[in-house]
């Protein structure tokens, strides 16, 4: 039998990947972007940014646990979903809301800490977005796997300039935390899940839960 | 610059022009918000069951004002006004509070006044609407998220109820708290914020002419989303100092604990003054985006009431007292 060019999950992960976009296009053009437009681009496209990246990196830690290896081959688009989004993200930011105009450095808005955050975050998914394709992979070698590690780092900096654009303190458990701490403590457990001695861990449970299931009797 | 603030100096949005006041009394009626009796004066108070008073006002399509404020900017529509709020005890979505607020029932209404007074009392809300003139006021709405608004509010001073209350020689501040019904306010189901709502002002900025007790919008009385059936109006500081839906006003001695400062001390002061020099740990307060236009505008001092309330602070290091 043939086999068919695109899986499922391919296809969940391409329609759930250009929904948002569909969605504020379609907003916009029925002018039902709420009052303030640009504050609605801002965080929509913020909030699907941070959603793929949580997304990419679960699917090592989700293959770990339950041995789906076809995530392994899905996590380049997620991540350049993450990437898209970032990228529209921070464009309605710079470009829509300050015009491009120095006032976002000299009213000190690029060197808030939240904004650090962000800019940060911005400037660790570009180069890995850019290097993502099989030419550069090959190209680099190992030094691609070790720049490919930052997304860790993207990932913990993009939940604390979340935490940190809310009217709210994640450390003090106060204010308008809620989302924030999902996507802390979500990224958190899927960091932990990739720490050597954990990953064994979970890779043996892996095994014994395969090895009951198939020495059960049917 | 100058020119501008001198003619500030008496607000002319406090002065509704015969002819205003006319077709805004039309387009209410059409609108079926004010019964056809009523005079002006009263026309904020008249519960009208359906009516934008209920939460559902939202839905109804009151047209564009033309009026100005006094720097000549034109006020905000109904819709964005009841569309775009931020009232926690609801949701922290801007949008959803007009959507949950239609559960919240402002009627009955008491309002305590108390503490240092020597005539503490509790007033239900039509006494507070029959004992003082109901004024129209446009006043700039500036939030600490940098957005802004021009809303046309009705209400009267805060310090006219204050002197029916007598305050004693001991209060130096007023603190004021919201209604806690976490049944109809589900925001207030979230363990994260320190439940319920409060708010405080010196007694001079209580007592300044600009400080608003708010009982009304566009004509007609608060929507829910807007904090009914009271809350309080400080054009010259961040928004969330106006506080909605209250229930206590009392007079004390110490300068009273906030929510916000609660919630994050180092960001939300007590007097939390607009001011675009005062920068703020989460966001540059040096401009703003107006509701409605898209390019950012400079942030004025004191929203632009500088000539009015800048002598409330003379002497003072603002960048301390944030
Ligand atoms: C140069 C880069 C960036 C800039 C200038 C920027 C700017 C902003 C601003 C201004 C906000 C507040 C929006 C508002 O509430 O009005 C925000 C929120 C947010 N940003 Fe960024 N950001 C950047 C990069 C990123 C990246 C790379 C991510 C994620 C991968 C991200 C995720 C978020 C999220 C999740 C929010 C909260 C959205 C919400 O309120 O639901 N940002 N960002």
């Amino acid at each position: 039998m043939k086999k068919p060019r695109y899986t499922p999950l391919q296809i969940s992960i391409h329609l759930f990947g250009w929904y948002p976009l569909a969605w504020l296009v379609v907003r916009g053009l029925t002018d039902n972007l709420t009052v303030n437009p640009i504050q609605a681009i801002s965080q929509w496209t913020g909030y699907h940014a941070i959603i793929f990246l949580t997304l990419s990196l679960a699917c090592t830690p989700l293959n770990t646990l339950f041995g789906w290896r076809e995530l392994l081959k899905r996590r380049r688009a997620l991540g350049l979903y993450s990437f898209m989004y970032a990228s529209l993200h921070m464009l309605s930011f710079v470009g829509l809301d300050y015009g491009f105009s120095l006032k976002f450095f000299t009213e000190g808005t690029a060197t808030k800490p939240y904004m650090l955050m962000g800019i940060t975050t911005f400037l660790i998914l570009l180069p890995l977005a850019i290097t993502s394709f099989k030419w550069w992979m090959k190209r680099m070698g190992s030094g691609w796997k070790t720049l490919h590690k930052l997304v860790y780092l993207a990932g913990i900096t993009a939940v604390i300039h979340f935490a940190w654009a809310k009217k709210g303190d994640l450390v003090g458990l106060s204010g308008d935390i809620v989302k924030p701490l999902v996507f802390a403590i979500l990224v958190a457990l899927l960091l932990i899940l990739r720490l050597p001695p954990v990953r064994r861990w979970a890779s043996q449970l892996k095994q014994k839960t395969f090895t009951i299931l198939k020495t059960k009797p049917v | 610059m100058d020119n501008k603030l001198k003619h500030v100096a008496v607000p002319s949005s406090e002065i509704t022009s015969e002819s205003a006041y006319f077709s805004r009394r039309d387009f209410l009626k059409a609108m079926g918000i004010v019964s056809a009796g009523a005079l002006l004066a009263a026309c904020a108070p008249k519960p009208q069951p359906g009516g934008a008073a209920n939460g559902t006002g939202n839905s109804t399509p009151v047209p564009a004002s033309d009026q100005t404020d006094e720097l000549g900017d034109p006020v905000n529509s109904f819709d964005e006004i009841t569309n775009y709020n931020n009232f926690y005890e609801f949701t922290t979505d801007k949008e959803g509070v007009a959507r949950l607020s239609p559960k919240f029932n402002p009627k009955p209404w008491t309002v305590e006044v108390g503490g240092l007074v020597h005539k503490p009392q509790t007033f239900g809300i039509e006494d507070l609407l029959a004992m003082f003139d109901q004024k129209e006021r446009i006043y700039r709405l500036r939030c600490v998220e940098a957005w802004s608004m021009v809303i046309p509010w009705m209400g009267f001073e805060l310090g006219e109820l204050l002197k029916a209350v007598e305050p004693m020689a001991s209060a130096k501040f007023v603190r004021f708290e919201t209604v806690y019904r976490p049944d109809e306010m589900p925001g207030q189901r979230s363990p994260f914020y320190p439940w319920p709502y409060q708010e405080g002002l010196r007694l001079d900025e209580a007592y300044h002419r600009l400080t608003l007790l708010g009982t009304g919008l566009y004509g007609g009385m608060l929507p829910n989303q807007n904090g009914a059936p009271i809350r309080l109006v400080v054009p010259w500081k961040y928004g969330f100092k106006s506080i909605k839906s209250i229930v206590k006003i009392e007079l004390v001695e110490e300068q009273p604990a906030t929510l916000w400062n609660a919630v994050a001390s180092n960001e939300y002061g007590f007097y939390s003054n607009v001011n675009p020099e005062v920068d703020h740990p989460r966001w540059s307060q040096a401009s703003e985006r107006r509701i409605g236009e898209l390019k950012r505008r400079e942030t004025l001092m004191f929203n632009g009431y500088e000539e009015e309330v800048a002598s409330l602070y003379a002497g003072m290091d603002l960048k301390v007292n944030y």
